[in-house]
């Protein structure tokens, strides 16, 4: 399957700096033509599309819109998720530097179909230098917002506020840590007002549903993955880059066809949380249903050792926590603690078993995503790689066995 | 929305240009902008502290972000790690004795395509090698 850019179908066309050239693309025209629906019928069309969360969640985006349109408060709020952390995730990146006008406008479609006044946008700090070419396209949009204020908060260097629960906190000026749901963000979010949290690419994604309709978008994908979807691709690939696919499409189709991978041993799918792919699994189409989350495909040759990837992960997932919760803060930590046990040759047989029963709790009772997902890789390389743990703890207990017992 | 919740929302913000101002957030200043919130100090240093790309100890004029995540790290970001705390002479979260850099590792900055890669103050550069590095860091005073 080719790549089909229906997203990106500006990047590289366009000058990211001069809204002109994004006008003679055709652009502006699915915010006139939203503006003479009703919001209802907006979000009608969205729920119709079929489109679901972009950021890793999955959430269908026309319900989480209709919920805090329902939601009681007259003040509604709308932020646009722009924290992008996901390890091996950079597709928000490549839209901002390359086309933030098609941004602008989903974000103008979105604002009128959920009656909001103000919106915001949230950078990630290690993004400022894509600061002012995101101002600049709303200031020379600003004929077309109707009076929408925008502001732009940039972070200051955490993962987890990318969570939308710790985004609201780090927006409300706290320490960026999860909260409690319910209330979902829907009812009571930032400031306990109704707020919608949209990743920048499902924003993207209402321009095109709005020009060609819900009918031909939902043709797109599969039963539950509808439309195209941006990959981030890296790792040990020819060709790393953004590649945007039909959702159904393979991972070898993406990770092999395109991005020329060769010798490959694995695939992780989705950031630092995301599933593992073993080769003999390339076939595996890309889709909610199976592995997607943010799109991130990191592609690990034969060379690579699984215990080690799974260690550096945990060390990420355990420095990223935001230490709120005591199934994720202590449990990243003692999985960090066995994986480096296991990397250093120092496992036990133990080990394994103890890894599997820390996994059931923290995904069990974690506040947030991170840690329930946390254990994910740990999970799926004890799957698929079972025989890499056991052969090292084997050759781990051997190798001790031969060091000259101190005799006092 | 109240007053205090208003400047309770500042309090990211009022961190971030402090700590722009003078390199990291020092007692002092965590103490003045307690007071200027209405905020309580711990909650000062709650926030401070949360975020890595603040500092209560001072930095130098330029800070150097070397990503360590998979991605970069499959690009031997480690090897250069090691390498340019060689070339400056300190280690991951030291600053050189001039003040010039500081260097420090951190996680993904979104640059994958490009790895291994890093940041300096606000750049972003990537890919990189011990060559070009010593090119980048000469343009910086």
């Amino acid at each position: 399957m080719p790549e089909k850019r229906i997203l990106l179908k500006n990047c590289g066309e366009i000058d990211p700096g001069q809204i002109t050239s994004y006008e003679k693309k055709g652009g502006f025209k699915a915010l006139g033509k939203v503006r003479e629906m009703s919001p209802e019928e907006v979000i009608e069309e969205v729920k119709a599309s079929g489109l679901r969360g972009r950021g890793g969640a999955g959430f269908p985006c026309g319900v989480k819109w209709e919920l805090a349109r329902k939601a009681p408060g007259k003040e509604k709020v709308l932020i646009c998720n722009a924290d992008e952390g996901e390890v091996g995730t950079f597709k928000d990146r490549y839209i901002l530097q390359n086309d933030p006008f098609s941004l602008v406008e989903g974000i103008a479609i979105a604002a009128y179909a959920l009656g909001v006044k103000k919106v915001y946008v949230y950078l990630r700090a290690e993004y400022h230098y894509l600061f002012k070419t995101l101002r600049n396209a709303f200031t020379q949009a600003k004929g077309y917002l109707n009076g929408l204020k925008v502001e732009i908060r940039e972070g200051a260097g955490s993962y987890i506020c990318g969570e939308e629960s710790a985004l609201m906190n780090s927006m409300e000026g706290k320490r960026g840590e999860a909260r409690y749901r319910p209330p979902f963000p829907a009812e009571r979010g930032l400031f306990e007002k109704p707020t919608v949290i949209n990743n920048v690419e499902t924003l993207v994604n209402l321009v095109p549903i709005v020009l060609k309709g819900s009918k031909w978008y939902s043709g797109m994908g599969t039963e539950k993955s509808k439309g195209t979807k941006i990959f981030s691709v890296s790792g040990d690939v020819a060709r790393p880059g953004i590649y945007e696919m039909e959702l159904g499409c393979t991972l070898k189709e993406l990770v092999v066809d395109l991005a020329g991978a060769k010798g490959i041993k694995m695939v992780q799918v989705g950031g630092s949380t995301g599933g593992i792919v073993p080769y003999s699994m390339l076939n595996t189409p890309l889709s909610y249903e199976t592995v997607l989350g943010s799109g991130a495909v990191v592609v690990f040759d034969e060379s690579r050792d699984v215990i080690d990837f799974v260690y550096r992960t945990m060390e990420f997932l355990n420095e990223e926590s935001c230490g709120l919760c005591t199934p994720c803060r202590e449990g990243t930590e003692v999985m960090m603690e066995i994986l480096g046990r296991l990397v250093k040759g120092d496992g036990v047989e133990d080990d394994l078993g103890a890894l599997e029963e820390l996994s059931d709790a923290m995904m069990a009772s974690s506040m947030c995503g991170l840690g329930q997902t946390a254990a994910v890789p740990v999970l799926d390389t004890l799957k698929y790689f079972r025989n890499d743990y056991e052969t090292r703890i084997s050759q781990s207990v051997f190798l001790r066995s031969l060091q000259p017992v101190e005799v006092s | 929305m109240g007053q205090k919740e208003s400047k309770r929302e500042a309090l990211l913000g009022v961190i971030k240009e402090e700590h722009a101002k003078s390199g990291h957030l020092s007692k002092g200043a965590m103490v003045e902008v307690s007071e200027a919130l209405g905020v309580t100090l711990g909650d000062v240093y709650g926030v401070t502290t949360f975020y890595s790309f603040l500092s209560t100890w001072l930095l130098g004029r330029h800070v150097i972000r070397i990503c360590k995540s998979i991605p970069c790290c499959m690009k031997d970001a480690e090897r250069l790690i090691e390498w340019i705390g060689k070339e400056l002479g300190i280690g991951p979260g030291e600053t050189t004795a001039d003040g010039r850099f500081t260097l420090t590792v951190t996680n993904c900055i979104g640059a994958c395509d490009q790895a291994p890669a890093m940041l300096i103050d606000d750049e972003m550069y990537g890919p990189l090698t011990p060559e070009r590095i010593a090119e980048i860091l000469k343009s910086f005073d």
